[in-house]
């Protein structure tokens, strides 16, 4: 309990690192049409957190087991094991974007030589859960800080994609907390099992469009 | 022959099966490729088969081990537990086709069912999978769990398709992972969970309100320096190349007909041997 502060710094949406300029793939589902209304919006997200989120929250988790008992000898394979659950090379090349800028603000804000070992371009996830590990957090709080960091950040990309009262976006926030919270424990769970078992929800739809939205001349978001 | 005894403990549930069908593959005379081990069980039914369209990398070949899968009975039906044991020997090339689409359905008690697919394809050893759909009949309980094992210089080629129910019906609870990895490492590992059991499958993240979806995974060595460039070639549909020597057409649609017409767009973006 003493590592709160910690856990809000990580997942506050105001830390430096990049997050602000991607929609989560929620972009690209509105252009498509699929997201329409504050109803698809919240069956978007929770489809988005059940899936990505859960992938991402899991490597987080193991990351951060690993880096906590200062092992990172499994880092590769969990590198691999995460392209392997990422079909979209553009969703792949984002995750490592995100990844690279958490990196870059974590090694100035709260230095340790962890970070240095990450490599060239490290995944989102695995940089969250050493940063988590390197603030002394724990390996379901570093599976949480993810979900709740990319989930609120799709969120609240909605102001900008669609008309909504800001309020209604909250409440669907505040309605998906408890499953951000189960998540992050199924996630911390997996997180204590084999690399190749961490689990692997897809979500086509998300890779799909992805791909369109990279190739799309007008764009607010990255991705 | 199936035996009830042998595979089905006395506290199963009630009418359950449980089958273990064995396939091996090998190099025969003048490159050519023959069925080593060919054992059904239960309603698991292999048979020698001929070329029945049109086939990547193979090319209706006469001279590759051709085998097609039979359903000996309905099903799987809830507690119902079925395994396929795959081994494409050195050099060899299996194709393994099915003769129709698997219904999956509930049983008495609602037990969940499961089928276990497990392929190992040595080196430089060639396996073409053209599977059938999968339907996810109204309150069916299944987990599909499809591993395969490539050889560094394996080539593969397979298709999947999920449906979410007969026509005009809901769909039951299924989950099905499909996970290849290539010289031990993970290549490839996608699960879609979709049913009432599960949260989030029709939003437009997932599935939106398709009721099909599938893909088609192509894995060649040639490809390790430049591996086909990504595709989106339809608004559901896009081709995608792999972190490793693969692409993955992924594809959702409203039926099983246009989804299979999207998975063929994709397969013919790919140039021959794939496209047919």
């Amino acid at each position: 309990m003493e590592r709160q502060a910690a856990l809000l710094l990580l997942a506050d949406g105001r830390l430096p690192a990049g997050g602000y300029a991607h929609s989560g793939g929620l972009e690209p589902a509105v252009t498509a049409g699929r997201v329409a209304d504050m109803a698809g919006l919240e069956k978007f997200l929770i489809g988005r957190a059940e899936t990505a989120g859960l992938i991402a929250s899991a490597f987080a988790a193991a990351a951060c087991a690993r880096a906590a008992a200062d092992d990172l000898s499994d880092l590769e394979t969990l590198a691999v094991e995460l392209d392997a659950r990422t079909p979209s090379p553009e969703l792949r090349k984002v995750s490592r974007d995100l990844g690279r800028q958490l990196r870059r603000a974590m090694s100035s804000i709260h230095p340790h030589p962890l970070f240095a070992a990450l490599g060239d371009a490290p995944h989102q996830p695995i940089v969250m859960g050493v940063a988590a590990a390197v603030l002394g957090l724990g390996p379901r709080d570093a599976a949480l800080a993810i979900l709740h960091e990319n989930n609120s950040g799709a969120a609240a990309s909605a102001a900008k994609l669609m008309r909504v009262d800001p309020f209604d976006v909250h409440a669907i926030l505040a309605r998906m907390t408890t499953r951000l919270d189960a998540l992050a424990g199924q996630a911390a769970v997996a997180a204590e099992g084999a690399p190749g078992d961490l689990p692997s929800p897809g979500a086509p739809l998300s890779d799909i469009a992805a791909e369109h939205h990279r190739r799309r001349d007008v764009r607010l978001f990255a991705s | 022959m199936y035996d009830s005894s042998r595979h089905n403990p006395a506290h199963g549930p009630i009418g359950a099966m449980s089958a273990r069908a064995v396939l091996s593959s090998e190099l025969g005379p003048k490159g050519s490729s023959r069925i080593g081990t060919l054992r059904s069980d239960g309603s698991l039914v292999l048979r020698k088969s001929n070329p029945k369209g049109p086939e990547p990398l193979a090319r209706r070949r006469p001279d590759v081990a051709r085998v097609a899968l039979a359903a000996g009975t309905a099903g799987p039906l809830g507690g119902d537990d079925y395994a396929l044991d795959i081994l494409v020997g050195a050099g060899s090339t299996l194709v393994l086709q099915e003769v129709s689409a698997m219904l999956v359905l509930p049983g008495l008690g609602g037990a969940g069912s499961h089928m276990a697919i497990s392929v190992t394809v040595e080196a430089g050893a060639t396996f073409v999978w053209l599977a059938e759909p999968i339907i996810a009949a109204h309150r069916c309980n299944h987990r599909h769990d499809v591993r395969i094992a490539l050889a560094p210089d394996a080539r593969m080629f397979l298709r999947e398709e999920m449906l979410l129910g007969r026509h005009g019906e809901a769909a039951g609870d299924f989950a099905s992972r499909l996970r290849i990895t290539r010289g031990g490492a993970a290549l490839y590992d996608q699960q879609i969970d979709f049913g009432p059991a599960s949260d989030g499958w029709g939003g437009a993240a997932v599935l939106g309100q398709n009721r099909a979806v599938g893909s088609v995974i192509a894995v060649d060595p040639d490809w390790t320096d430049a591996v086909p460039a990504a595709l989106p070639y339809d608004e559901t549909a896009a081709l995608t190349p792999l972190a490793g020597p693969g692409v993955a057409i992924g594809a959702v649609a409203p039926d099983s007909l246009s989804l299979r017409r999207l998975l063929i767009r994709g397969v013919n973006e790919l140039a021959p041997p794939w496209a047919t």
